[in-house]
């Protein structure tokens, strides 16, 4: 019985000698962090993940609160993140969508419209694919839709659709991971929020890429001649869009003769002006790329809508903001 | 046995990583660049010292005399674990540029097999306490140049032709593996 007394009474003696001892020691040894540190930390993920370039969480942190990195550093927290950290920095969270990048996926050839060399019956995987004469598509830069990439994504948002994978945006996080394991080297970085993209990689004469596949890009140039922003250009043979330049207004979507360059013309914004906010000054009927704004001087401008392309130019520059894009 | 002996025994006979396995997780964690495997081997150093000290105070105060050595190893951690944290926030107040340097290896060693393993063999070789010191200090130097030794390899490793299916940890186990091999070479050192 007494052992047992004896062992108690050590060991909890011990515990709480050492738990004073440092109790003690962290008030003397104290040391004055700024605040803001500790509240940009607890708002982090937290998942140390490296993807901002920092070692962790706790670096980015310190990094943001000495203004090194912008509140929206961190790839992963995505929208919520930034508005906490701007929060706690007392800044605007702006548009969130302004820098980020998403991963994307430079094929349409779905399995009903690409052609098949040969039929493929080995291990289910795009790399031991491609090392068969460069996988089973036709088209040799296309997706092979075995889901390497899907097997890579730690945030489940790739998915294999009819033959070729499709990265959800929303759940992007533009880590890279998939970038890196396509052995096609078919997914490429696109900003967040740009729906006009040419999804082809092939970089083939117009009637090779004809033969293999309904939707690639044949490099005829009408997408180059028709840009009103000088944003698309056809180089190597295949249509490459500088996304800098480009208004998304889809017009290379609605000339592309063979379908290549992504974008719903459903969801096209069209510009609308404001009754009466507008003071007839004429600037947004100058610059409107396909004259479609009807406009005297001191009188109400009126947007031709079956015309208007959406490429929110006439928004930008109207003076008085009396144009709406919806 | 002279304190000589000791001190070469723990370095190069006994060598902590190659002769007898403790300490494996940083010996490959933090051997990428010899900088930071430094850095490493001196926080081991430091921290092994300080904590044998107290856990040969502690086990011949107490618990040899209340006849408690079954309570040595949960006692060596406890001292282990408080010892490292109060170093920790030590180093935090009074050099800071040592704690950045330490960074994150500092907390690491709470949990590094090798401190308990080498306070628990001082007290199985019933050594004195300067004896003690000495045993310690030259298992934390056995570890820094292990460690130390084992960067410099992998760096070099980082330019070399290695093949494929042999790239990162599998080489550096490889290379562990003959480091073992050539530190046994000292086994048939008698001094």
């Amino acid at each position: 019985m007494n052992s047992i007394f004896n062992a108690i009474l050590t060991l909890g003696g011990l515990g709480l000698a050492f738990g004073i001892l440092l109790a003690v020691a962290s008030k003397v040894f104290h040391v004055e962090v700024d605040p803001k540190i500790t509240q940009i930390k607890d708002a982090l993920p937290g998942a140390n993940c490296g993807a901002c370039g920092y070692p962790g969480c706790d670096a980015l942190a310190k990094a943001i609160a000495e203004g090194k990195m912008t509140a929206n550093s961190c790839p992963v927290g995505g929208a919520e993140t930034t508005a906490k950290v701007s929060e706690i920095l007392g800044v605007e969270a702006g548009d969130d969508s302004g820098g980020k990048k998403v991963a994307r996926v430079l094929c349409a050839g779905c399995d009903s419209i690409s052609k098949k060399k040969f039929e493929y019956e080995g291990i289910k995987d795009c790399k031991a694919a491609s090392m068969v004469q460069g996988g089973d598509k036709a088209c040799d830069k296309g997706c092979l839709g075995y889901g390497t990439c899907v097997e890579v994504c730690n945030f489940d948002a790739i998915k294999i659709e009819d033959g070729i994978a499709v990265i959800d945006p929303e759940k992007c996080t533009a880590c890279g991971l998939c970038l890196e394991a396509c052995p096609k080297d078919v997914i490429e970085w696109a900003p967040y929020g740009q729906e006009v993209v040419v999804d082809c990689k092939n970089q083939d004469f117009g009637k090779v890429v004809k033969d293999i596949c309904e939707v690639g890009c044949i490099a005829c140039g009408i997408c180059e001649k028709n840009c009103p922003f000088d944003a698309i250009h056809v180089e190597n043979n295949i249509a490459k869009i500088d996304y800098e330049k480009c208004t998304q207004c889809m017009i290379c979507t609605e000339k592309c003769p063979t379908n290549a360059i992504s974008g719903e013309l459903e969801k096209r914004k069209k510009a609308f002006i404001l009754e009466d906010k507008c003071i007839g000054c004429t600037i947004c009927a100058k610059n409107c790329p396909v004259d479609c704004i009807d406009g005297e001087v001191k009188k109400l401008h009126v947007v031709n809508q079956d015309e208007c392309i959406g490429c929110s130019v006439c928004f930008e520059k109207c003076p008085v903001d009396a144009i709406e894009m919806r | 046995m002279n304190y000589f002996s000791i001190f070469i025994g723990a370095v190069l006979v006994n060598n902590f990583v190659l002769a007898k396995f403790l300490g494996i997780c940083p010996f490959l964690g933090v051997s990428k660049k010899v900088e930071t495997a430094l850095g490493m081997g001196v926080a081991v150093t430091f921290v092994m010292t300080l904590a044998s000290i107290m856990t040969y105070l502690v086990q011949v105060t107490i618990l040899d005399n209340f006849g408690l050595q079954y309570l040595q190893t949960i006692a060596f951690i406890l001292i282990i674990a408080s010892l490292v944290q109060f170093v920790e926030m030590f180093l935090k107040k009074s050099s800071p540029s040592l704690y950045e340097a330490l960074g994150v290896y500092l907390p690491l060693i709470t949990t590094n097999c090798a401190v308990l393993g080498l306070a628990i063999l001082n007290i199985q070789n019933e050594f004195n306490l300067m004896e003690t010191i000495v045993n310690s200090l030259g298992a934390a130097i056995g570890f820094t140049l292990a460690i130390v030794l084992f960067a410099g390899i992998r760096e070099r490793l980082e330019l070399a032709d290695v093949p494929e299916s042999l790239k990162g940890f599998p080489i550096a186990l490889i290379t562990a593996g003959l480091m073992s091999i050539a530190f046994l070479g000292f086994s048939s050192l008698s001094i």
